[in-house]
């Protein structure tokens, strides 16, 4: 069961600035090859779990002073981004951060830092297998791609570095629908091919829980509802104020007034 | 129209000069967002080296340039390790002052050492590299200069284009913290991007010396002129440097032949001060790619 265990986020509290602080004893396990997903509205902690894992918290004077972040059996809180990424762990970056005046296929070379000097031929392959589009692109700069396409972009700079734990944040943010819906297929499919472990952060609660198997719920820097994905979508709370229909799963109206009324009760 | 032709090929090698003299002072800038003030004094340095290897320890000329580079690429690096490191995360200003302070430091170094003498290298330059194109001669020098400075950008330019640790380098200038999401090791782009830049400045100091004679005064003022070369250039491109660089040595070189020699330093400035009132960023300053 131990070894089951990719990661493990053991009771942590994360102060910005040593003033502010933004998450209160989070914990949460991911197994092996799994799909978990981080729900939550805007400012919950979401982004910043991901980061104090990534150990991107300090560029942005960020520490978690509580609490230990396992990652495969060796405690991984606070260390500097270039040991943690070593171990396998790639965060993709909320709203996308492309390298603008590298073309797309440098982007994707400069996913291959962490094994530096080893040859990449077969992972740029691998890169273009999974989003065809980019080998189109190989040769535009990345400033001049779409949303979507930047994406996909992104998605597969981090899979150049052989990752055992993708923190994917908000891949869907600003896109159309249909193209949400194939990179939560191709997610889905890097998952089960390669057996990559994700943490996926998502707005998009409806699409996040169809991927994922298992779910936490953030609010104001603290879990407070965690479940299987399918129990999850099933649950009246998380239909009324994340999936945005009522709890017999109509779509919600203000014209009636007591889901209106409705409020989170776990605040 | 001899005369102008024979100002126009030493302008444009002047300009060479100028320009890999600029190229390290925007590397470091595109990296790191600093302004080095310490740039004229490592063109110094990277001289003065070239001097007591070839001169005092009269060693063949091309253990000189390998010993220089070599030399003044570690130097970089120390550099960045002693001073610039600790300075990680400071207030951008409290770096570029350390720069200004190692300028007086090494300059005050090398004025102890070497006292404000100018100094000579023996003429190693073959005679073959005399150009003769029509009626206008070229001197070896000029040649010389030229050559140099285009090898040095064909090495760059294949070294940032295809190697891994030169687009790593433009992958940290570009986002540090993509950069950092992927594991690029930026404190090892910096360094790399310091010992690079002072590899560069070693480069131009010799050349500068072959030209006008090795004097601390002389080479550290070098380290001024590269302001006017980058800012018209526009200070994060590299081609711009080099535009800038070559207009800048043409400019200048006319001036003092068709004029006076006393205005040839001032005009630099002037130019700078026009730019900066007409294009803020310079010719090829960075044109933002917008994307909502």
């Amino acid at each position: 069961m131990e070894n089951n265990i990719a990661l493990l986020i053991n009771n942590i509290s994360v102060v910005y600035h040593d003033v502010i602080q933004v998450l209160k004893g989070v914990s949460l396990e991911v197994k092996k090859g799994e799909i978990v997903s981080l729900l939550g509205s805007n400012g919950a902690g979401k982004t910043t779990t991901l980061r104090a894992v990534s150990g991107l918290l300090k560029p942005e004077n960020g520490r978690v002073t509580e609490g230990s972040i396992i990652f495969e059996g060796k405690p991984i809180h606070n260390q500097p981004p270039e040991v943690i990424t070593r171990l396998g762990i790639i965060q993709v970056l909320e709203g996308r951060v492309p390298f603008k005046y590298l073309t797309v296929e440098e982007n994707l070379r400069v996913g291959t830092a962490t094994r530096w000097g080893k040859p990449y031929k077969e992972d740029l392959e691998l890169v273009y297998y999974y989003f065809p589009r980019l080998k189109e692109l190989r040769n535009r700069l990345a400033g001049y791609c779409s949303g979507g396409e930047l994406q996909m972009l992104v998605i597969g700079r981090a899979l150049m570095a052989h990752p055992k734990l993708l923190l994917l944040d908000e891949p869907s943010l600003g896109l159309a629908p249909f193209l949400v819906k194939e990179i939560f297929d191709i997610v889905k499919r890097i998952n089960k091919e390669q057996g990559t472990t994700i943490v996926l952060v998502e707005q998009n609660a409806n699409m996040a829980l169809n991927i994922a198997t298992y779910g936490y719920v953030m609010e104001n820097g603290k879990i407070v509802m965690e479940g299987k994905a399918q129990d999850l979508k099933e649950n009246p709370d998380v239909k009324e104020f994340y999936l945005g229909t009522t709890a017999k799963g109509l779509v919600k109206s203000y014209k009636d007034v007591k889901a209106y009324k409705r409020r989170k009760r776990w605040l | 129209m001899d005369f102008f032709l024979t100002l126009l090929v030493q302008g444009l090698s002047i300009g060479c000069l100028y320009a890999i003299a600029a190229l390290g002072f925007v590397m470091i800038f595109k990296s790191s967002s600093v302004l080095n003030f310490a740039h004229g004094e490592l063109l110094a340095i990277g001289a003065y080296i070239f001097l007591v290897i070839s001169v005092w320890l009269k060693l063949p000329i091309y253990l000189a340039f390998i010993i220089t580079f070599v030399g003044s690429f570690l130097l970089g690096f120390v550099i960045e390790r002693l001073f610039l490191r600790p300075m990680i995360g400071e207030a951008l200003i409290e770096v570029i002052m350390l720069t200004v302070g190692l300028a007086a430091m090494f300059k005050g170094l090398l004025l102890f050492i070497f006292s404000g003498n100018t100094y000579v290298y023996p003429n190693f330059l073959p005679a073959g590299l005399a150009v003769k194109i029509g009626s206008v001669s070229i001197s070896p020098v000029y040649t010389a200069t030229f050559l140099i400075t285009v090898l040095f950008l064909i090495i760059f330019g294949l070294f940032f284009k295809y190697s891994s640790q030169g687009i790593y380098m433009r992958s940290v200038a570009d986002s540090q913290t993509a950069a950092l999401s992927l594991g690029v090791n930026v404190r090892r782009v910096f360094a790399l991007s310091w010992a690079i830049a002072s590899l560069v400045c070693a480069m131009s100091g010799i050349v500068l010396g072959i030209l006008n004679g090795i004097n601390v005064h002389d080479l550290s003022k070098m380290g001024l002129k590269v302001f006017p070369v980058v800012i018209l250039g526009g200070l994060e491109s590299i081609g711009g440097a080099i535009i800038g660089g070559l207009i800048i040595g043409v400019i200048e070189t006319l001036v003092s032949g068709y004029f006076s020699t006393s205005l040839r330093d001032v005009v630099a400035y002037v130019i700078l001060v026009i730019i900066l009132m007409i294009k803020p960023y310079g010719l090829f300053g960075l044109v933002e790619i917008e994307r909502v």
